[in-house]
């Protein structure tokens, strides 16, 4: 319990006043601009963007401009900015496989349609701080271009799905349940938990399916597939009554395909692990797929027993705004709860002298 | 409408400079900023979940009794009025034509090399396996 | 298809104030200040309150025909729901039965609809007077145009409470609200 207390007000805007100074920095240096940030920091700005859970990169790069680099407070002001907007209604499912594809690369094939293309990955790199980027560079030359640009790539589940070696996904167009507006409820199914995660805290999942991987929950995981490139959006506006092409929208996907050992109803054969987030970002994408495929344990009658495969354990722990809603409150004053303790210690320390002494 | 949705306020602004001005047009509704729920599928062909929602822009306008919308991702509230404009002048025979020649066509062409541009860039960075079959 | 507000957000904020005000001083005649061109047989200050209060979460009902249908769903984006389920509902004409809208629960009295009852006339006149919550001692309040049997058929759901139906009249740009809690003496 905390109780409100006054008196403050003249100390908080002089914090404030602080705070704006620390943010800008040594005034001498001039001051970032929000496209830069957007240009520059791009990985820092998609993840706030997917913790944010509200994709719009300009918006992300003003919230990191604004919480000094803090993505967790970033992700908050975007959260909270986005409960000012009207919704105007849900896109149609975004098609991965039309993919505008700027990296895909698959470990389960080598030669596969459409080859593994690398895109602009760290992977490779020798992880050697280039000191070149300290003193102000010229502009890196141009990538290379191939004369014909990539082909179509199928997804690698489709393949091993036509051997009918990957469990499928059941085709539907069930309307999924949505966290932004009924708060989350057990027992949580798939394309809910794949909404918590999809906004959840990159370093949460990226432990989570670090353990699955170490034992913590059976995994034998292979990534069938990363692709991460522009999918286009469609809404159906209901005064048209039919889809529009509303613009272009960079996700990353991961396809991660698990050993099943099959069951009384299923033959044996690979089951999948999705995850999907807007922007570029990798890392999340695998870890989502990885923690997905854990939560599923129960529906194949697997025993669950580690974090990674209890749905409450992730769900409720997994949104970073939530937890640091929590955990940060424990600064507010709580001064009463605080003084009944005092009185009960006290208390009960009295008592064990008193019995000592006896 | 993809290809206005595509295109800044500043393009469309100067694709139109090379023609006489648009009818004026009444706002119906709009230009706005909002919410729209983006949805992905569960392992790219399942069944829909909600992924994450995104800023859009919305406008619709009435130009000589035709209506024009336009929604647009982004925030840019002059592109999705210029886009609802165009969407309805589109409608009238007499100024589809030009609107296509001066307009739509140029700004698919440079969209189209754009996303040429990285299609190509992606190709470069494809592997080439040399195959180890002569090796002893 | 006609426009909205004149600006989406301030006639909205302005005219949700207005509800709030009638509905906390029932039967006291309030005027909306910003209305929209709401196409018949829409009443301006029931169209108005539509746009401020429903959205693409909000079933609404309403028997303004398909013009007023076009206008309601392209402004507001609720969905249309059948009385028993609509949150809003908006009669024109003479309503439905009272106790077929929805009433809420007993645990969540709060989801009970809201009704938006044209009429041809409100005057702080004699003819009806309120007592209730939000009311010092009476209001006298004169509605013209309501049909036959409402003062009878909307008592009657007081036995509900705290179930029931909050109506804000509407003639012309004039709203008087009519909370479920507000009881309702007809002069003879």
């Amino acid at each position: 319990m905390y109780v409100s207390v006054k008196g403050g007000e003249t100390a908080i805007g002089h914090a404030h006043a602080w705070l704006a100074e620390a943010r800008r920095g040594d005034p001498a240096l001039p001051e970032l601009t929000v496209a830069q940030i957007e240009e520059q920091l791009a990985l820092a700005v998609d993840r706030v963007m997917a913790e944010g859970a509200c994709a719009d990169r300009g918006l992300a790069a003003l919230a990191l401009k604004q919480a000094r680099g803090d993505s967790t407070e970033a992700a908050f002001l975007l959260r909270a900015y986005r409960t000012t907007l009207p919704r105007f209604g849900y896109t149609l499912p975004v098609d991965t496989g039309a993919m505008a594809i700027q990296r895909r690369i698959s470990s389960t094939y080598k030669d596969l349609p459409g080859g593994q293309v690398l895109g602009p990955t760290f992977d490779y790199t020798h992880r050697l701080l280039d000191f070149a980027l300290a003193a102000e560079g010229l502009d890196p030359p141009p990538p290379a271009e191939a004369e014909q640009g990539a082909q179509r790539m199928p997804q690698v589940t489709e393949i091993l799905a036509q051997e009918g070696l990957m469990a499928p996904d059941a085709p539907s167009n069930a309307e999924p349940p949505d966290l932004t507006r009924e708060p989350l409820a057990f027992p949580a199914n798939r394309a809910l938990r794949l909404q918590a995660m999809a906004r959840g805290d990159e370093g949460f999942l990226l432990s989570l399916g670090y353990s699955t991987q170490r034992g913590y929950g059976n995994a034998h995981p292979f990534v069938g597939e990363i692709r991460m490139g522009e999918v286009s959006v469609e809404i159906e506006p209901p005064e048209l009554g039919f889809a529009i092409d509303i613009g272009d929208m960079v996700v990353t996907e991961c396809q991660m395909v698990n050993q099943f050992v099959g069951n009384a109803e299923a033959p044996p054969q690979f089951t999948r692990g999705y995850g999907l987030v807007v922007g570029q970002n990798e890392r999340k994408a695998m870890a989502m797929a990885l923690v997905d495929r854990a939560l599923r344990a129960p529906e194949l009658g697997e025993e669950a027993t580690a974090p990674a495969q209890s749905p409450e354990f992730v769900l409720y722990h997994c949104d970073n705004v939530e937890s640091t809603g929590f955990v940060e409150h424990l600064k507010l004053p709580h001064y009463v709860d605080f003084q009944s303790e005092l009185e009960k210690i006290r208390a009960i320390r009295a008592r064990w002298f008193a019995e000592r002494t006896e | 409408m993809a290809i206005l949705a595509r295109a800044g306020a500043d393009a469309l602004r100067a694709h139109l400079a090379g023609l006489p001005a648009l009818p004026p047009h009444t706002r119906l509704r709009g230009p706005e900023i909002g919410l729209v729920m983006l949805r992905g599928r569960m392992g790219g062909d399942g069944a829909p979940f909600n992924l994450s929602e995104a800023t859009a822009t919305r406008c619709t306008v009435e130009m000589e009794g035709r209506m024009g919308h336009a929604t647009v991702l982004g925030r840019d509230l002059a592109q999705a009025e210029l886009a609802a404009a165009i969407d309805a002048a589109l409608q009238s025979p007499a100024l589809r034509g030009p609107l296509l020649d001066h307009v739509i066509e140029p700004l698919a062409e440079a969209q189209a090399e754009a996303r040429d541009r990285t299609a190509r860039r992606a190709e470069a960075t494809r592997v080439q396996f040399f195959t180890m079959a002569t090796m002893r | 298809m006609t426009p909205g507000f004149d600006n989406p957000v301030l006639g909205a904020q302005s005219s949700f104030r207005a509800m709030l005000h009638a509905l906390s001083h029932p039967g006291r005649i309030i005027r909306l200040a910003d209305l929209p061109a709401a196409p018949a047989p829409l009443a301006p200050a029931a169209g108005a309150a539509a746009l401020a209060m429903c959205d693409a979460d909000t079933l609404l009902w309403h028997d303004a025909g398909e013009q007023a249908a076009a206008w309601l769903r392209f402004h507001t984006g609720a969905p249309w729901g059948a009385p028993r389920e609509a949150r809003f509902a908006i009669a024109t004409g003479a309503p439905p039965p009272l106790a077929g809208f929805c009433l809420g629960s007993d645990e969540a009295p709060q989801d009970g609809a809201t009704l938006l009852l044209q009429v041809a006339g409100l005057e702080a006149a004699a003819g009806w007077l309120l007592t209730g919550p939000g009311i010092q001692h009476e209001t006298a309040l004169c509605v013209t145009g309501l049909p036959p049997g409402f003062v009878a058929e909307r008592a009657a759901l007081g036995a509900l409470f705290p179930r029931g139906l909050d109506i804000i009249l509407c003639a012309d740009a004039l709203i008087a609200a009519l909370p479920r809690t507000t009881s309702i003496r007809e002069r003879a």
